[in-house]
C-alpha cells in the first residue's frame, strides 16, 4: 500500500488497529476488553506457567492427532471419490453436509457418546478439518488431465506406479490448500471441542478466566491461539507455494 | 497428372533389403472395429498392414476415427472386434515395443526436462544413473542441450514437443505412435519438425506410425498413407508417395510429385466435406 508516496509496510494495517485498541482499552471499555499492551504483558506471564504447559501439551497432541487423521482418511477418500462415480454418488451428499453443518451442535452428541476426555477433542478436530480435505483433493483429481494418465499407462505404468507417480502430484496443489484450510478449521476445532467440554486443556484455563472474570488472562490467551493459527497458516501457505510453479500450468 | 503412379506400390526409399526375412509388415491391424458406449461406431472393419522401418500415416477428416484406431494400436483403448498384432504378437494392452508421442505433449509439470523424458525408463525399474545417461543421449539428440533441469512451462510448445519425442525414443520401442505431434505447433517449428522426423525414420530404424489432418504434412513425411473415411471409418486407398527425399528438404515441397500427390489425395477428400 502506498500513502502519499511512502510506501508502507504490509503490518502497518495491524499496528492501527493495535493502536485503536489502546485507546479503547483505556476508556470505559477496559472492563470487557482491557487495553492491549497490558494484555500482551500477560501474555509472557501466562505462558510459563505449569497450567498453560500443561493445556499447551493436551492441545496440540489432540491437534496433531486430529490433524493426523484427517489427513491420512480425507486425501485417500478424496482421491477415491474423485476417481469412483460411485463412492462419488454415495458420499458426496455427505461431505457436503458435513461441510456446511454448523459442526459445535454436533460436539454434545460426540461428548455423550465418547465422554469428557481426549477422544471427544479429537473427533471434534476431525470432525472441522477433514471434509474440505476431502473436497480439494476431489477436486484436485477430478482435473487431472487424461492425456497424463494415458502417458502413463502407456509407459507401462502399474496401478501404483500412476497413483504414486501422476495422480498424487497432479493433485498435489489442490490437496496442500486443503490441508491448509482444514488445519486453520482443525484450530477452530480443537478450541470450541475444549470450551464444550470446558475440563480439558485451554477449555479449562478458559473457564477459569471467565469465571473469575480475568479478563486480561481471556485476551491473553485468546492472543496466543489466534497468532497460532494465523503462523500455521502463513506456513502452510508458504508450502503450498513451493509447490505451486506447476500449478497453472498443468 | 496421374493418381494411379502415386499410387503404385514399391517403397522408393534406398533400404537396405531385409536379410533372410520376408518383408513382414511389424504392425498387423486385423478388421478393427470399435464401437463406443454411446452406440457411435468410430471404425467399422479397418485391416491395415504397417511395413518395417518407414512411416505410415493415418490420414482423414477431423472426428474419423483416426487417433481412435491410433489408440488401439497402441493399446489404450480396447477395440469392439478384431485383432491387432505387433512383431507377431496380439495386442492386448501397452507394451514396451511400443511408444506414444502425444498431441498436447503430456509432460509432467512437476517434473524436469530430464526426469520426463528417463520416465519410461523409471516405470520399467532403470537405476537412476543409467536412466539419466540414456535420457541426456536422446536430449541432446532432439536438440534439446542444456534444458535438462528446466520445467516444462519454462519451455516453448515445440521444445515441449521435442521432450515428448525424446521420452519416446528413451524406451528404445521398435514401433513409435505419434498422434498429432505437430498440429499444437507453429507453422515454422511445424516444418522444421517434419524435415527431423525424415531424418528420424532414416538413421533410427524404427517404425513409425503417424496421425494428421494435413494432406501436405501426409504427403511430406510419409512412405505410406493411410487414406481413412467419415465415421463409421474404413480404409478408402493407401497411397505411396512416389518423391525422391535426398538432399534439401526445401525442394520436395516444390517436387512435382509432391504436389500431384497431395492434389489426388484432396480430390479424393474432398467429398467428404459436401
Amino acid at each position: 500500500m502506498v500513502i502519499s508516496g511512502i510506501r508502507l509496510p504490509m503490518m502497518a494495517a495491524l499496528l492501527v488497529w493495535a493502536v485503536v485498541w489502546e485507546i479503547a482499552g483505556h476508556t470505559d471499555a477496559g472492563f470487557i476488553l482491557p487495553p492491549l499492551s497490558r494484555i500482551i504483558w500477560r501474555v509472557f506471564e501466562i505462558v510459563p506457567t505449569a497450567s498453560f504447559l500443561d493445556a499447551l501439551l493436551i492441545t496440540g497432541r489432540a491437534f496433531l492427532l486430529g490433524n493426523t487423521i484427517a489427513i491420512a482418511v480425507g486425501v485417500p477418500l478424496g482421491i477415491l471419490m474423485g476417481r469412483s462415480v460411485i463412492a462419488d454418488r454415495l458420499l458426496l451428499p455427505w461431505v457436503n453436509l458435513f461441510l456446511s453443518a454448523p459442526l459445535s451442535a454436533l460436539v454434545p452428541v460426540i461428548m455423550v457418546l465418547f465422554g469428557l476426555g481426549e477422544t471427544t477433542i479429537v473427533l471434534t478436530v476431525v470432525l472441522f478439518s477433514m471434509w474440505i480435505i476431502v473436497l480439494n483433493t476431489r477436486a484436485g483429481i477430478r482435473a487431472i488431465s487424461p492425456s497424463l494418465v494415458e502417458m502413463a499407462r502407456s509407459f507401462g505404468s502399474n496401478r501404483w506406479q500412476a497413483f504414486s507417480r501422476i495422480y498424487l502430484w497432479a493433485a498435489l496443489p489442490e490437496i496442500l490448500a486443503g490441508i491448509r484450510l482444514g488445519v486453520v478449521r482443525a484450530v477452530k476445532g480443537v478450541v470450541i471441542g475444549q470450551l464444550l467440554v470446558s475440563v480439558v486443556g485451554f477449555g479449562t484455563l478458559f473457564e477459569i478466566y471467565q469465571s473469575h472474570f480475568l479478563m486480561e488472562h481471556f485476551w491473553a490467551l485468546l492472543l496466543v491461539l489466534f497468532a497460532f493459527a494465523f503462523t500455521l497458516n502463513e506456513l502452510l501457505a508458504r508450502l503450498e507455494r513451493r509447490f505451486g510453479y506447476y500449478a497453472a500450468a498443468r | 497428372m496421374n493418381p494411379s503412379a502415386a499410387m503404385a506400390s514399391q517403397p522408393n526409399r534406398d533400404l537396405p533389403p531385409l536379410p533372410g526375412r520376408a518383408p513382414q509388415p511389424i504392425v498387423e491391424v486385423r478388421s478393427i472395429s470399435k464401437t463406443y458406449a454411446g452406440g457411435i461406431e468410430a471404425l467399422s472393419g479397418i485391416s491395415l498392414e504397417f511395413p518395417e522401418g518407414r512411416l505410415t500415416t493415418l490420414l482423414g477428416p477431423s472426428g474419423c476415427g483416426k487417433t481412435t484406431l491410433l489408440k488401439i494400436i497402441a493399446g489404450l483403448i480396447p477395440a469392439t472386434g478384431g485383432q491387432v498384432l505387433v512383431d507377431g504378437r496380439e495386442v492386448t494392452g501397452p507394451g514396451p515395443e511400443r511408444a506414444f508421442v502425444f498431441q498436447d505433449f503430456a509432460l509432467m509439470p512437476w517434473a524436469s526436462v530430464i526426469r520426463n523424458v528417463a520416465f519410461g525408463l523409471e516405470l520399467r525399474g532403470v537405476a537412476h544413473s543409467e536412466r539419466e545417461a540414456i535420457a541426456e543421449r536422446h536430449i541432446a539428440r532432439v536438440g534439446l542441450k542444456g534444458f535438462e533441469r528446466k520445467y516444462p512451462h519454462e519451455l516453448s510448445g515445440g521444445m515441449r514437443q521435442r521432450v515428448g519425442l525424446a521420452r519416446a525414443l528413451a524406451v528404445d520401442a521398435k514401433v513409435v505412435l505419434m498422434d498429432e505431434p505437430f498440429s499444437a505447433v507453429d507453422e515454422q517449428t511445424r516444418r522444421k519438425f517434419q524435415e527431423e522426423l525424415l531424418e528420424l525414420v532414416a538413421n533410427e530404424g524404427k517404425s513409425f506410425i503417424f496421425v494428421t489432418h494435413s494432406i501436405e504434412e501426409a504427403v511430406y513425411v510419409s512412405d505410406r498413407i493411410a487414406l481413412l473415411s467419415r465415421r463409421p471409418s474404413r480404409v478408402s486407398a493407401i497411397i505411396e508417395p512416389q518423391i525422391q527425399r535426398g538432399g534439401d528438404p526445401e525442394k520436395i515441397r516444390r517436387d512435382s510429385a509432391y504436389l500431384d500427390v497431395v492434389e489426388a489425395i484432396w480430390q479424393q477428400l474432398r467429398h467428404y466435406l459436401d
